[in-house]
């Protein structure tokens, strides 16, 4: 049984122009140690699906059709109080910016025992000690007396493993990461990144990587979805997506990063004209066609669907020339 | 070899944040003594920037980067060091006499959502800076300035009319962009450009500014934190560590072998696509507080090879030894061990 399976999931949210569907049609699922990668540009729906896994979809967004099953349990009709005894606890989430995520008046000791205490029964002393055993797990230098001290006290690279540290408090089955890295420098983001793969192996955890930033995918993950106004439209093992897009928008992110793509003659990068749409004016057919430079007549009037790709079991496109074979022609 | 159009000689910015004088006092030894605490943002940097070249500044965040470029162009003075222009000397003038100047040097900053004025059309974002600059063109001029230079970033000169929340972030920065290219200035400080947006996005605007750079002939200053950015735009680059040049050379040579511990720290921290797990070369330690520097030189508590002499003696940037074009601070390479 997976870990975690998303079927069919629809989220839109309810605007007085009507309804913008944010998410169309997603599936995947993600296994124990299994490393999931999610990217896209911003507005994408990559965070959005992050949020609706663990629920946390606010008004007027709501999840309008599909399923979300943890260990074979539904939780996508659960009730706020049972939602708790998971969000947080079996499924952790780390954000983004490690300082607007702390709270900057309380300890970290304090945030770490609350956190433990929310969701057991367990003494003040004991939730300490477990806080130093995780704190100790991301590697930061003399834990205990770390306890007492403030966020400010803390550099960013420090911040971000303390949340880190946090997610793990409560030996969650799946972390979501949206964007851990993106507010570091390379050098913290390096560590961090390695700090994420080596507890997935050593603590048997799914994580699911939210990011923008293919370079980062490339190196942590195992599998990756791409997605684009709100559909999954490729999904592959990332080595395999890595060494041969199939869907033109992969192949275009993937050119138009410096020092990855192939440059043209004049040491151009390859871009992709126009911009995405926003989700309330998506083109009929492929969203992607009107940037499309292999674009045919079909594109703009069906719909692709997300198709098995010929001998790959684990690779999906949603493109009607991805096996014919756009690059040729 | 042409005449610079940029020299910056042993430039220096302290910003003082001691604050009023009661918080100045001190109790020292049972007497009262009066102390300036100062942030060290650049310390000594000196190069030159040759016509029509890209040189990029990189380093993580602050370690005196944008500092460094808003001393270069005039918007913070320099505690001490010069800056020269085209070989004038421009730190010590007054603004009177730096008018001029400021013609021919422009910035682009990095988020195109807080430099465009919320409340101003493209037309008064574009007119503004011809209108003080150049003074003498008439109406028609102005109008046929703009619509040029908006045609050349890319964005429909008909839209001339409407507000930067109209524009997508792509095109704000193309807007930016206009904005500095329309008074035709020599020399551009560029200070994370691209940072804000999107790849696809980002790819469009790094296209945009080389293009603009061949037809105009434009000198960049490129500052980044992004090393795979400046490996394509730049053809010289400067690794900066807090406030301190560590090695300055050109783009194909710093990238094939970066000589400097922290480059190669830097370089092996990148993510590649090509899915070959690197190891990164892990850094002890945080980056020290630019309050208190640390003695000798300013990597010495990080790197793996400091002994004594890094510990006590200032590195000064030198010629290496294999290429006189490569400069690089650091006792160990000097000697070799490295």
């Amino acid at each position: 049984m997976q870990l975690l399976e998303v079927k069919n999931l629809e989220v839109s949210f309810a605007l007085r122009q009507g309804d913008l569907v944010a998410l169309n049609d997603i599936s995947f699922s993600l296994g124990k140690k299994e490393r999931l990668g999610v990217v896209g540009e911003s507005g994408a729906g990559k965070s959005v699906t992050g949020f609706a896994v663990i629920n946390l979809i606010s008004k007027p967004g709501k999840i309008t059709n599909g399923e979300i099953l943890f260990e074979g349990k539904r939780l996508d009709t659960l009730s706020e109080k049972e939602m708790r005894t998971i969000r947080g606890n079996r499924i952790s989430m780390i954000f983004q910016d490690p300082m607007m995520t702390l709270n900057p008046v309380l300890t970290i000791g304090t945030q770490m025992v609350e956190t433990l205490q929310a969701h057991r029964k367990i003494s003040q002393k004991e939730a300490e000690a477990v806080a130093v055993k995780k704190l100790e797990r991301v590697h930061i230098p003399s834990p205990a007396r770390r306890l007492s001290q403030y966020p400010h006290e803390f550099s960013g690279g420090m911040r971000q493993r303390i949340i880190i540290a946090i997610a793990l408090l409560t030996d969650p089955s799946i972390i979501i990461a949206d964007e851990p890295t993106t507010a570091l420098d390379v050098t913290i983001q390096a560590e961090i990144m390695d700090l994420l793969q080596e507890l997935c192996n050593s603590e048997d955890m799914g994580l699911m990587l939210i990011t923008h930033d293919l370079g980062v995918v490339a190196e942590v993950t195992e599998r990756v979805l791409v997605m684009y106004a709100g559909k999954i439209i490729e999904t592959a093992k990332t080595s395999d997506l890595v060494s041969n897009p199939l869907h033109p928008y992969t192949r275009g992110l993937m050119n138009a990063l410096p020092g990855h793509g192939t440059c043209d003659t004049a040491n151009r990068l390859q871009q992709i004209p126009g911009t995405m749409p926003n989700l309330t004016e998506i083109a009929p057919g492929c969203s992607f066609h009107p940037r499309c430079e292999h674009c045919q007549d079909i594109c703009s009037s069906e719909v692709p669907q997300l198709r098995k790709i010929s001998g790959n079991d684990s690779r999906f496109v949603s493109c009607h020339f991805a096996e014919e074979g756009w690059q040729n022609g | 070899m042409a005449e610079a159009i940029v020299t910056i000689d042993n430039l220096v910015k302290y910003f003082d944040i001691s604050g009023g004088f009661l918080e100045q006092l001190q109790f020292d030894s049972g007497k009262i003594v009066r102390r300036k605490t100062e942030v060290k943002a650049v310390n000594g940097v000196s190069f030159s920037i040759q016509p029509g070249e890209t040189l990029a500044v990189v380093g993580e965040s602050g370690c005196g980067k944008s500092t460094l470029a808003r001393t270069v162009i005039g918007l913070y003075p320099p505690t001490s060091g010069s800056v020269y222009f085209k070989g004038e000397r421009i730190d010590t003038l007054s603004p009177q006499q730096m008018l001029p100047y400021r013609k021919q040097m422009q910035m682009i900053f990095q988020d195109p959502y807080a430099s465009l004025n919320p409340r101003k059309s493209v037309r008064q974002t574009l007119e503004e800076p011809i209108r003080f600059h150049m003074g003498t063109l008439n109406k028609g001029e102005v109008e046929e300035r703009m619509a040029h230079v908006m045609e050349q970033v890319g964005v429909n000169p008909g839209w001339k009319d409407r507000f930067p929340h109209e524009f997508s972030g792509g095109q704000r920065q193309r807007i930016a962009i206009a904005r500095s290219l329309v008074i035709d200035p020599l020399f551009v400080v560029a200070d994370e450009p691209v940072s804000a947006l999107d790849v696809s996005i980002q790819a469009q605007i790094l296209n945009l500014l080389m293009d603009a750079q061949e037809e105009r002939g434009l000198t960049y200053l490129f500052i980044t934190h992004d090393l795979s950015v400046v490996r394509h735009i730049a053809a010289r680059v400067a690794v900066m560590y807090l406030g301190t040049l560590c090695e300055l050379a050109p783009t194909s040579e710093l990238y094939s072998t970066p000589r400097h511990p922290y480059t190669q720290a830097l370089l092996s921290a990148i993510p590649v696509l090509d899915g070959k797990k690197k190891k990164h070369i892990k850094l002890a330690g945080e980056i020290p507080t630019p309050i208190n520097l640390p003695t000798g030189c300013i990597f010495h508590g990080r790197c793996i090879h400091a002994d004594d002499r890094c510990r006590s003696e200032i590195p000064e940037l030198m010629e290496s030894s294999d290429s006189s074009e490569v400069l690089v601070a650091c006792h160990g390479v000097a000697e070799g061990r490295i």
